[in-house]
């Protein structure tokens, strides 16, 4: 799949910052007055800065409100309708922070369980495709979800939220690199079903031949790209892969876990901490659109 | 809204014939030329005299080679259009409704006017079937030509698919697959019509015939090479083959400095 800038900051970005809505709802860092203010400005701009960003990949963003309606089967429609209910409760527990200097337990809970489920939906768009087997999975939701509770962990600078969470984090990375890389082939695709001639042609021929029906393809139908083939069958830069893995596992925990484990602590320890995590998880983002493979691909003779 | 309907009371679509389509590409032709001028908005080309061109097509046709051990390869021809599918999962990803299939003949359609050009319902195909026109920004897909067949303007003979009404070999054929009785039901029993992907549960209303057996000797008469491995006289194949090597693809600019970098690492 092509691996569209937009797509990949808005998920990071956005799931950074509800990320940090969650622990900032759930008290930690217990802030009020000012301070709330400002932590809270900080997990808006990145929370709605990533939501803003995804409409960069629309052909029509005039129209993205329609994109709220059809929450009964869509699951971008239901991230969409979530993110602002969402925003809006942490938004009420803000303001009880910031003007009477103590948030409400069980809104602080609700809405921190909506930030997760925003990240959830986010996740369920790419997890319930089954042309992307690569995808297809429950490991996919846990990844965007540790992902984005172990960001706001790492910003609240808190190591005992951090640490466990950015450990279950590397566990699902690498389950979900090593069930992804066997997907494709147990979902059962390949240009035999996709064509159907394999199956139809077996017995035809008199001539008694050994040796299994094999289909290839033979001409593509167009010489050039196609809006198909940038899209779905996106092949350059995979050859990299294992390089681009280890660096995004070294940047998306084991950096942050080592500046978390320092003595220091405070803004010199979290800063770097949260960038290199950012900047692992849009590497790993990457990889997950660059490295999946749509089952169209099996039209064109690659993937 | 984009729920599916239960069942629809018919399953207009096609059947389409492997043994007799010759890969003429008219009715890729046909149906881009009947689809820019009729239903919304027309299907654009990018830089179509230039380096690079592309276009948006809601039809297209790749061509196999099926060969089993060393016997002769079937060469097969293989039209792609929307399959209609009863289970369709573009229609239940669209976060707009734009995207529905027609309770009544279980066509599915693109409302141009709500779509949002997200393109996951092009993600959700395991077909290709839908194309996001760049010039638009909404997605297009195969009409089965809804503003063709119930059109009364049209004479009657007229009254079908723009792609099955051009097809010189008779390839295609439109009918409604609900109705045992009818011309594409009887010919998808007796020819054994396919489902593509049937692993995917999307359940396609189209069928595919596949072709009919056809001996060695049959081949051999097709191409007059004859004898018993039917291998064409020597010297046959292109000289020039050698020279037609793929254009090879490595990325420029940032993503080619990203390339030398990873690769000396
Ligand atoms: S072929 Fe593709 S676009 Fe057409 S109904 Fe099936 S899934 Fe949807
Ligand atoms: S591109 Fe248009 S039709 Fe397709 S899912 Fe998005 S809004 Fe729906
Ligand atoms: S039915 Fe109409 S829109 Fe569909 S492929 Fe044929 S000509 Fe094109």
């Amino acid at each position: 799949m092509h691996p569209a800038p937009s797509i990949i900051l808005f998920t990071v970005v956005s799931g950074l910052g509800f990320g940090l809505l969650f622990f900032l709802c759930l008290g930690f860092p217990a802030v009020s007055g000012w301070t709330a203010f400002v932590w809270f400005f900080a997990a808006y701009a990145l929370a709605v800065g990533g939501l803003a960003l995804s409409a960069f990949h629309l052909g029509q963003p005039r129209r993205a409100l329609r994109a709220f309606t059809q929450w009964r089967s869509s699951w971008l429609s239901r991230e969409a309708v979530l993110s602002v209910a969402t925003l809006c409760l942490c938004g009420l527990q803000a303001l009880l922070l910031i003007f009477r200097a103590d948030g409400h337990p069980l809104l602080g809970g609700l809405a921190a369980l909506f930030c997760l489920g925003s990240v959830f939906c986010t996740s369920m768009i790419y997890a319930s495709l089954r042309t992307v087997p690569r995808w297809n999975h429950p490991v996919t939701p846990l990844v965007f979800c540790l992902t984005s509770l172990g960001g706001g962990a790492i910003m609240t600078g808190v190591p005992v939220l951090a640490t466990p969470l950015l450990i279950l984090l590397t566990a699902a990375q690498l389950g979900a690199w090593w069930i992804g890389d066997r997907r494709f082939a147990d979902a059962g695709s390949t240009v035999e079903t996709a064509t159907g001639l394999a199956a139809a042609l077996v017995g035809t021929r008199t001539t008694a031949t050994a040796g299994a029906t094999r289909v290839r393809l033979l001409e593509p139908p167009h010489t050039g790209e196609s809006y198909l083939t940038r899209e779905m069958v996106f092949i350059v830069g995979r050859r990299h892969a294992t390089k681009l893995r280890i660096l995004s596992l070294v940047c998306l925990v084991i950096l942050p876990l080592c500046l978390l484990a320092l003595p220091a602590a405070g803004p010199e320890v979290t800063i770097p901490a949260v960038a290199a995590h950012a900047v692992g998880a849009i590497v790993s983002r990457w990889l997950f659109f660059a490295e999946a493979e749509h089952v169209v691909g099996l039209y064109y003779g690659r993937r | 809204m984009t729920d599916l309907p239960d069942r629809s009371q018919r399953r207009l679509g096609l059947a389409i014939d492997l043994d007799i389509c010759v890969g003429c590409h008219a009715c890729v032709v046909s149906c881009k030329g009947w689809n820019t001028t009729a239903y919304g908005a027309p299907l654009s080309d990018s830089d179509p005299y230039g380096p690079n061109p592309s276009g948006t097509f809601l039809n297209r046709i790749h061509t196999f080679e099926v060969k089993t051990g060393d016997a002769t390869a079937t060469v097969v021809h293989f039209p792609k259009s929307c399959l209609h599918c009863d289970n369709a999962p573009c229609v239940t990803v669209c976060p707009t409704g734009a995207s529905y299939k027609r309770a009544e003949d279980g066509i599915v359609l693109v409302n141009e006017d709500h779509c949002i050009g997200c393109g996951l319902c092009a993600w959700a195909c395991p077909y290709g079937a839908r194309e996001l026109d760049p010039a638009e920004g909404v997605m297009k897909k195969c009409t089965l030509c809804v503003d063709r067949i119930y059109n009364e303007n049209l004479p009657e003979e007229d009254r079908e698919p723009a792609c099955v009404r051009t097809c010189p070999a008779n390839a295609r054929h439109f009918g409604d697959f609900s109705d045992p009785g009818s011309a594409v039901s009887r010919m998808s029993r007796d020819r054994g019509g396919v489902d593509l992907m049937p692993e995917q549960g999307t359940l396609p209303v189209n069928k595919y015939l596949p072709p009919r057996p056809r001996t060695d000797a049959d081949v051999g008469a097709d191409t007059g090479y004859g004898g018993p491995d039917n291998l064409p006289p020597a010297g046959s194949i292109d000289v020039l083959a050698p020279f037609l090597e793929p254009v090879a693809e490595t990325p420029s600019g940032i993503l080619g400095w990203i390339d030398r970098t990873l690769t000396r690492l």
